[in-house]
């Protein structure tokens, strides 16, 4: 059963190489094709390992990621990526753990897990694909949708204030946090990257257009900004005002701190395939109970 | 002198310290070589509310919670209110006249102590369950210096500066009923049994973690919930010094993604919960399903439904553990019988979800997560420890949902097979990429639907321990049988035993394995009966209603469903009226020539 895990293989992977043979099912001009790419491209830089990172998502359309990427892969339920990629990263912290999917995913549904896996921190990359609103059930309001967004669900325009998910990651201690636009798939790959390297939970939102059902293109090329020059990614207000501004859509590194990762503090250290755990026999535990 | 005694302690949650008091007398009883058998039950909020432990002992192993009180010591009146009518028509009360008054219907049996007055004597504001163990002590003849050792161990840790007063304390009570004796010196036991030094006193939740890790478990998370957060205090314990992790997660939706995720890659991985949380967990037990994931979930069964009654005993998440996803999702269930079962069936659970890679539910309850019971050392040699089926080395082709012939096709591992796949909950073809044909979701529901018929085919034979328990006459030579599962058990064998003994026809079968149901067996344990009766403990007999799916008998159910398990004068008596009553006036010819068994 012990059996030593193999030395990773002499990589010099182009970005092209990180394709499967799955063809991606988005609609022509979708924004998430500018994730995509910068997905590949950032693996590339990396030189990561197909055999030793894990792609997980959830479900919708950025959710149908993983399987165009070569790499393992687990496409969840909707909204529980982070738990699954929570629970990948601490069975086996030297796997690279990407997760991804999209903003009623991850701000909706999945809500609930995404302030928790902010403040545990563990050593994963999350990639929001913003488009304000849900995509693959046919275009009704998403959570991060303006108020008064008519869609087939809120004929009369939503009541709903959005979620602003950067001041949400920030007030919820989030140790990297970067916005990109799919329009600058460029960017994109270098937040990846740096998002990667961060050692703790890097939480990437990227603002990626639906052009069947919410298309901001336009609106967004025109408003999308890089942070200003002077932007401090040290410093935590600064970013909370950044992620608060009306003006712009601001891009770049917002915010970034070092702390203990959630595998720091505790992780599956003896991995039954990597052998040399320590022996165990139940019967010495059962004599304790006396 | 007598073979088996039963004590019940009644107060007053938080603050006449119940359990804690009955947790050391029970272990103490066990170091001087008693079998014990407990049961518990205490209000879902911490402070106030009644609480009562209950301890049996016998110089046999015992098998269930018992029926009357040979005494009863209530540390209120409330306690006495409750519990009266539990006390045996000669049984013993044990009050504290500052707390209520003699009752009258007991003129003779009632000894009063005072408690709480020989506790503030001696300072200690809290003492006065110590003192009640002390005087339990001189009344039954228990061993007083084992019972200070244990409270020196037990309670000593937290709080050194009380061990000399609580020495003192047991003492002082130890010492009441010496000096002031009761009219007639209650009944004792019979000495001990020599060979039953060895053994370990564990609850049923304590068991299931043991078992765990014996078959492996090196990852669990979990949410805190009435009655399973024990096992994940426990794991906590445990795990990391095993070179495995434990944490807390913010939800039961968590817990059970964290542990696919672990389980993902390559570490085997158990979450526990009760009724509100496993409700939560249904959805992604179907992504374990469809994805092939092995993992382990304890669902520790309370009254239900909604958050129904956190502290108390019921069977009836039967029904959701067997039908509780959507889709064709078929589950293995398992149902622990005693606290020694509860760890082999944690061993066999791994057992099985590794090796046909699927979601494996444990099932126990409050009665048995909470009871501790002496038991011999299990052999863990029982249940092979197994991994899981792997791509060959070296392997470049690989499909991880390949349709083979077993169901159960090579699941690589990241960071160990270099293969790289990507699983998902939708439906997918032999590579995992999502493929909705109609030919591919038949053949993908095909091998999924194998692997469960296959584990059915292995497991229709099993008997005792891992398998069917049987108990009473030899089967062919009954004529009333009593079916039941999971922590009834006990209570069953308990009554069918003691009416074989009388020379009563009756026997009784107790799978451990749900489903698959060994219809087969089931079927021959029928085939000379004139009645089954099924005990459980919930009113929609929904075990009942799945062995007639699976065996088409027709049962005669036994339920009871007030937050209490049954006791073994219930079983009998049920049985007993099943004797005496008119045979069956139809017997119907099943076409395997298997009788149904007519309700009467």
């Amino acid at each position: 059963m012990a059996e030593p895990q193999e030395p990773r293989a002499r990589l010099t992977l182009t970005a092209k190489e990180y394709r499967s043979p799955v063809k991606p099912t988005w609609c022509p001009g979708c924004g998430d094709f500018g994730v995509l790419s910068a997905v590949y491209q950032a693996m590339a830089v990396l030189q990561l390992d197909p055999a030793s990172t894990v792609v997980v998502s959830g479900i919708g359309c950025s959710s149908r990621l993983p399987f165009f990427v070569r790499s393992y892969g687990f496409q969840t339920a909707h909204g529980r990526v982070l738990p699954v990629a929570t629970g990948i990263k601490m069975a086996n912290p030297e796997l690279t753990v990407i997760a991804v999917g999209g903003d009623g995913d991850g701000f909706s549904i999945g809500a609930g897990h995404l302030t928790h896996a902010v403040r545990r921190n563990p050593d994963i990359t999350y990639i929001v694909m913003d488009n304000k609103v849900y995509g693959l059930t046919k275009g009704q309001t998403s959570p991060t949708s303006p108020v008064g967004f008519r869609t087939k669900s809120t004929p009369a325009g939503s009541a709903d204030a959005p979620i602003n998910p950067m001041a949400w990651v920030l007030a919820s201690g989030v140790s990297f946090a970067a916005r990109g636009f799919s329009g600058n798939p460029k960017q994109i790959t270098d937040l990846v990257v740096q998002g990667v390297r961060h050692p703790g939970f890097a939480f990437v939102q990227v603002m990626s257009p639906c052009p069947t059902f919410n298309n901001t293109f336009d609106t967004w090329r025109e408003k999308v900004a890089a942070l200003p020059a002077d932007h401090d990614a040290d410093n935590w207000l600064q970013a909370l005002a950044q992620a608060h501004r009306e003006d712009a859509i601001p891009l770049g590194v917002y915010y970034r701190s070092t702390r203990q990762t959630l595998e720091n503090h505790t992780h599956v250290t003896a991995h039954p395939l990597r052998g040399g755990e320590a022996p165990f026999d139940v019967r010495s535990l059962l004599l304790t109970y006396r | 002198m007598r073979d088996t005694l039963l004590l019940r302690l009644g107060g007053e949650s938080g603050t006449d310290n119940v359990v804690s008091a009955g947790d050391v007398l029970t272990l103490s009883i066990a170091r001087s070589g008693y079998h014990v058998h407990t049961f518990r039950t205490y209000p879902a909020e911490i402070r106030g509310g009644p609480v009562m432990f209950q301890l049996r002992m016998g110089v046999r192993p015992v098998a269930s919670l018992g029926d009357k009180l040979d005494a009863l010591m209530a540390f209120n009146e409330e306690a006495w209110h409750l519990h009266r009518t539990a006390l045996r028509s000669d049984g013993l009360l044990v009050y504290d006249p500052e707390a209520m008054a003699a009752p009258k219907e007991v003129e003779g049996r009632a000894y009063a102590i005072p408690l709480q007055k020989l506790a503030a004597d001696l300072n200690l504001r809290k003492g006065k369950n110590l003192v009640g163990l002390g005087a339990l002590a001189a009344l039954f003849g228990f061993d007083v210096q084992e019972l200070q050792a244990t409270v020196r161990e037990k309670f000593g840790k937290s709080r050194p500066e009380f061990v000399e007063s609580n020495r003192i304390a047991v003492l002082a009570g130890y010492q009441w009923v010496h000096d002031s004796p009761p009219t007639e010196r209650p009944e004792r036991l019979n000495a001990p049994d020599p060979s039953a030094d060895k053994q370990s006193v564990m609850s049923g939740n304590q068991a299931i973690v043991a078992g765990a890790l014996a078959a492996g478990c090196r990852f669990f998370a979990g949410y805190p919930i009435t009655p399973a957060s024990d096992i994940l205090e426990e794991m906590a314990k445990r795990l990391p010094a095993l070179g495995g992790a434990c944490f807390q997660t913010e939800d039961e939706i968590s817990a059970i993604g964290s542990v696919v995720g672990a389980s993902i890659a390559g570490v085997k991985a158990m979450t526990a919960t009760s009724g509100p949380g496993f409700s939560l967990m249904q959805e992604m037990l179907g992504l374990a399903t469809m994805a092939e994931v092995p993992l382990v979930v304890v669902d520790s069964q309370r009254a239900g439904p909604s958050t129904g009654m956190p502290t108390k005993m019921e069977q009836s998440d039967l029904n959701i553990s067997l039908y509780g996803g959507h889709g064709d999702a078929p589950r293995i269930v398992l149902a622990a019988r005693s606290v020694e079962d509860s760890f082999y069936q944690a061993m066999q659970a791994f057992y099985l979800s590794e090796t046909f890679q699927m979601p494996v539910v444990l099932l126990t309850d409050q009665s048995l997560a909470h009871r501790t019971c002496t038991l011999a050392m299990p052999n863990p040699d029982l249940v092979p420890v197994v991994q899981r089926l792997r791509p060959p080395a070296g392997a470049t082709e690989y499909k991880r949902y390949e349709l083979t012939e077993s169901g159960v096709s090579p699941m690589g591992i990241p960071g160990f097979d270099r293969t790289p796949f990507t699983s998902t909950g939708l439906e997918h073809d032999e590579y995992g990429a999502p493929n909705y044909t109609p030919e591919m979701h038949s053949a993908q529901l095909d091998k999924r639907g194998r692997k469960f018929e296959i584990a059915a085919d292995a497991l229709c034979g099993l008997e005792a321990p891992l398998g069917c328990m049987t108990f009473g006459v030899p089967e062919e030579e009954a004529t009333i049988g009593v079916l039941t599962w999971g922590s009834t058990a006990g209570v069953v064998q308990e009554a069918v035993e003691g009416l074989a003994a009388e020379g009563h026809p009756v026997a009784a079968l107790i799978p451990a394995v749900i489903n698959p149901l060994p219809a087969e067996r089931v079927l021959r344990f029928a085939r000379h009966l004139k009645a089954i009766i099924v005990p459980e403990v919930n009113r929609g007999r929904q075990f009942a209603a799945w062995v007639k799916a699976h065996t088409e008998l027709h049962t005669i159910s036994l339920t009871k469903y007030g937050g209490l398990p049954f006791t073994p004068t219930e079983v009998r008596a049920k049985i007993l009226e099943c004797m005496t009553a008119a045979p069956p006036s139809t017997k119907q010819r099943r076409a395997g020539g298997s009788r149904e068994v007519n309700s009467g």
